[in-house]
């Protein structure tokens, strides 16, 4: 990171969260002085699509567009966007899994199936994935919205960052009413990791 | 000071440092933000217009009153506002006046993927594209200078990466820019046939001016790498690419992409072997090139579709991705069924639309987030064209095919459509003549956009409270006499009121009302499917709620987590399976 550039890829359904954990690895990358570009697409996508955030820090950043196959982090506010986005992750990347399942249209609809083994695929492909629930760990802490939080504070643990730096970079990009119970789901997802 | 900005934050942070003190826009991916984030400068006023073009009169009117100006739209709306862009070309600014057009390369959120340097071509006036979040900012308080220096307005052209991506700015304080004096000219600003004679070779000669000023703005940059058997011209998000994919080859970097210097890119060219372009979209540098006896390569190689990204780039130019080599992962992952955007659970939009597919009507849509029931499984919309076009549409189908025809179709608008674009069309139905039944959809905001107010929900940009249209009465003022309003929600009702106007031999308007669900504080309680009484018929599958979760042999599953409460779906079963919680 502070060497050369860290590519992760924030990947989920529209409304997940996806948008603000950007904010917040960017804000942690200001405060370590590193260059950061952030890539994100607003409008009609986020109505229920499949979304992604990428994130880029290192000493010099260009391009805001992550290569597949560079991604060192991947992670996945919902599984089947897990295996969608799964050809970015770079070969020695992590993968970090929500295991929560959202419908897209086309199973809603019946023109398709929501494959019942997802998390099958996601392992053959990456053993060493980490899988969580994240959205019952968010709800323990009466926060459906922490999801998140909880998957940031994983992947918190495989980057060489101090987490006080989170601390104030969280203080910095969210609401000072929402402050705790995101601290709360942070530190939730840290703890599991 | 740094901070991590957002394209469109960065651009309106320049034009508060530049000093501006208008700023207008109407609403449109990837543009929004810009006005938003204007709005919180409290030395500011800003304003959502109710479209582009009364946005950038708004704008026009401030500059030749002496103020600096920002205008912000998305491409496509840059076409709403074209007719007093060209115009305003000839008279020229008093104050500085920004126009930013962003372009949506890919079409992420929009209906085409224009390339918008051609309008600062046709109409005659100086383009900027920055590459980032930084330049940004930076940019548009040049953009000011070479506004007022050169009498002209100024385009700075976005696109979708840039407006969005966020990357660190160097903040700067802001200059206090005192109004410069208004005075009456009307041989500049009154553009009678005998003025604009007058000022047409103005604008030849600013356009003379302004390139040979090309040749030495740093804007326009060379950075010479190991490799000068290649040039690279480039500008705005494909700069990044390059750099990302070829960082040893010698770049031509354009921040003023028309007019071009021609000195400067000779030069270059004669120093490389070969020049190549890179450029999203139209061969836009490429023609002026190859239009002074420049043998270029462009679109000869890369694609006139779409969004470059640095693999893209890299591939293209022969050269191995900048980064680790490509992973087999991508082999292993399996089929993964696409997930495209939909209407959001409780989505007032839903049942209207399911009346409209029950009903077999033909669909002349709009632009909005009601877009999306033209896709599975509601399939009820027939066009969509531009902002406001359902509503003529409509009309020149019913001349085209009879009243016959009309009864089996209506138009289909949002509100913040319909005043941006629609009250015409209403207008030209009833003085014209036609039987068109028309659908308001008014969730009471610009919803996909990203909730923003306009002049039919009583709020201001700064969310402070005005004058809000009566949308009946506006409606009835232009002369429709069968105007009602139902509930959304209530799909008997919306079925009741399309086939009562459907039949009445004049204009008529249906207003189906509900707020956006999104912006609710609190939703009705969900419901929940009695798998008992559930026989599995797959009926409330057809209006296609996330909320509802289907598994094969299995009665479907309610996500509480998902559920509004809406209650469409418990409106669709016939066996009586679908009830509140707790009922």
């Amino acid at each position: 990171m502070r060497n050369q550039v860290t590519n992760i890829l924030l990947v989920g359904v529209g409304g997940q969260g996806t948008v603000l954990a950007g904010k917040l690895l960017a804000q942690v990358a200001l405060q370590l002085d590193l260059d950061v570009k952030v890539s994100e697409i607003h409008g009609m996508s986020q109505r229920g699509g499949s979304v992604v955030t990428q994130v880029r820090i290192g000493p010099r950043v260009y391009s805001p567009v992550i290569a597949r196959g560079t991604a060192g982090a991947v992670v996945a506010f919902e599984k089947l966007e897990a295996l969608r986005w799964l050809p970015y992750l770079a070969p020695e990347g992590k993968l970090i899994v929500n295991d929560q399942s959202i419908d897209p249209l086309p199973v809603i609809t019946g023109a398709a199936e929501y494959p019942a083994d997802v998390l099958d695929r996601i392992r053959q492909a990456v053993p060493n994935a980490t899988v969580v629930k994240a959205l019952d760990i968010a709800l323990s802490y009466d926060n459906p919205r922490g999801v998140n939080m909880v998957l940031l504070g994983i992947l918190a643990r495989h980057l060489d960052i101090e987490p006080e730096v989170w601390m104030e970079a969280l203080a910095r990009v969210v609401k000072p009413q929402t402050l705790e119970s995101n601290r709360k789901a942070f530190q939730a997802g840290l703890a599991l990791a | 000071m740094k901070a991590i900005l957002s394209g469109n934050e960065a651009l309106a942070r320049g034009a508060w440092e530049a000093g501006v003190t208008v700023a207008a826009a109407y609403p449109g991916t990837p543009s929004t933000e810009i006005i938003e984030n204007m709005a919180r400068y409290p030395e500011v006023y800003s304003e959502w217009a109710p479209n582009e073009k009364v946005a950038l009169e708004v704008g026009l009117g401030a500059a030749i009153g002496g103020a600096r100006v920002l205008v912000a739209m998305k491409h496509v709306g840059v076409n709403v506002a074209a007719d007093p862009l060209f115009t305003l070309s000839y008279t020229g600014v008093n104050g500085g006046l920004v126009l930013v057009s962003a372009d949506d390369p890919g079409m992420h959120s929009s209906q085409n993927e224009q390339d918008n340097r051609y309008y600062a071509k046709f109409a005659k006036l100086p383009v900027l594209e920055p590459s980032d979040s930084q330049e940004a900012r930076d940019f548009m308080i040049q953009a000011f200078k070479i506004s007022e220096t050169f009498d002209t307005p100024v385009m700075l052209r976005m696109t979708t990466r840039v407006a969005h991506g966020q990357s660190v700015v160097t903040l700067g304080e802001r200059a206090e820019v005192p109004l410069k004096e208004y005075v009456k000219n009307a041989a500049k600003f009154v553009m009678l046939p005998g003025h604009a004679r007058g000022r047409h070779p103005v604008v030849e000669q600013r356009l003379i001016d302004l390139a040979a000023f090309a040749e030495t703005l740093p804007l326009n940059t060379i950075l010479w790498g190991k490799d000068r058997k290649v040039g690279i011209i480039t500008s705005g998000a494909c700069y990044q690419y390059v750099r990302e994919a070829a960082p040893e080859a010698s770049v031509l970097k354009l921040g003023m992409t028309f007019p071009l210097p021609e000195q400067l890119i000779t030069g270059f060219a004669r120093q490389v072997e070969e020049v190549i372009i890179v450029e999203e979209l139209e061969p836009f540098l490429e023609e002026q090139l190859l239009a002074w006896g420049i043998p270029v390569k462009g679109k000869e190689i890369f694609p006139r579709l779409g969004e470059f990204s640095p693999e893209l780039v890299a591939e293209k130019l022969g050269a191995a991705p900048a980064g680790e080599e490509i992973a087999a992962t991508a082999t292993v992952t399996g089929e993964v069924p696409a997930r495209p955007p939909m209407l959001c659970p409780g989505c007032p939009h839903r049942g209207v639309f399911y009346v409209l597919k029950k009903k077999n009507l033909v669909v002349t849509g709009d632009i909005g987030c009601y877009t999306l029931g033209a896709l599975p499984p509601l399939s009820a919309m027939d066009t969509c064209i531009c902002m406001g076009a359902g509503i003529g549409a409509a009309l020149g189908m019913e001349k085209a095919r009879g009243r016959e025809f009309a009864q089996k179709m209506v138009a289909v608008i949002g509100d913040s459509t319909f005043m941006h674009s629609g009250i015409t069309g209403l207008m030209d139905v009833v003085y014209n003549q036609g039987a068109t039944t028309v659908l308001i959809l008014d969730n009471g905001i610009t919803a996909m956009t990203g909730h923003q107010q306009h002049p039919g929900t009583g709020k201001t940009v700064k969310q402070e409270p005005t004058h809000q249209v009566d949308l009946e009465a506006l409606v009835r003022a232009l002369g429709v006499k069968r105007v009602q309003v139902v509930d959304a929600y209530d799909m008997a009702a919306v079925e009741a009121a399309i086939t009562g106007e459907l039949a009445a031999d004049e204009p008529s308007v249906v207003i189906t009302r509900r707020p956006c669900v999104l912006l609710l504080k609190e939703n009705d309680p969900p419901y929940t499917v009695m798998a008992e009484q559930c026989n599995q018929c797959g009926r409330c599958r057809r209006i296609g709620c996330p909320a509802l979760v289907y598994r094969k042999g299995e009665a479907p599953v309610v996500d509480i987590t998902l559920c509004t409460g809406c209650g469409l779906c418990a409106q669709m079963c016939r066996q009586s399976a679908i009830v509140k919680a707790g009922e």
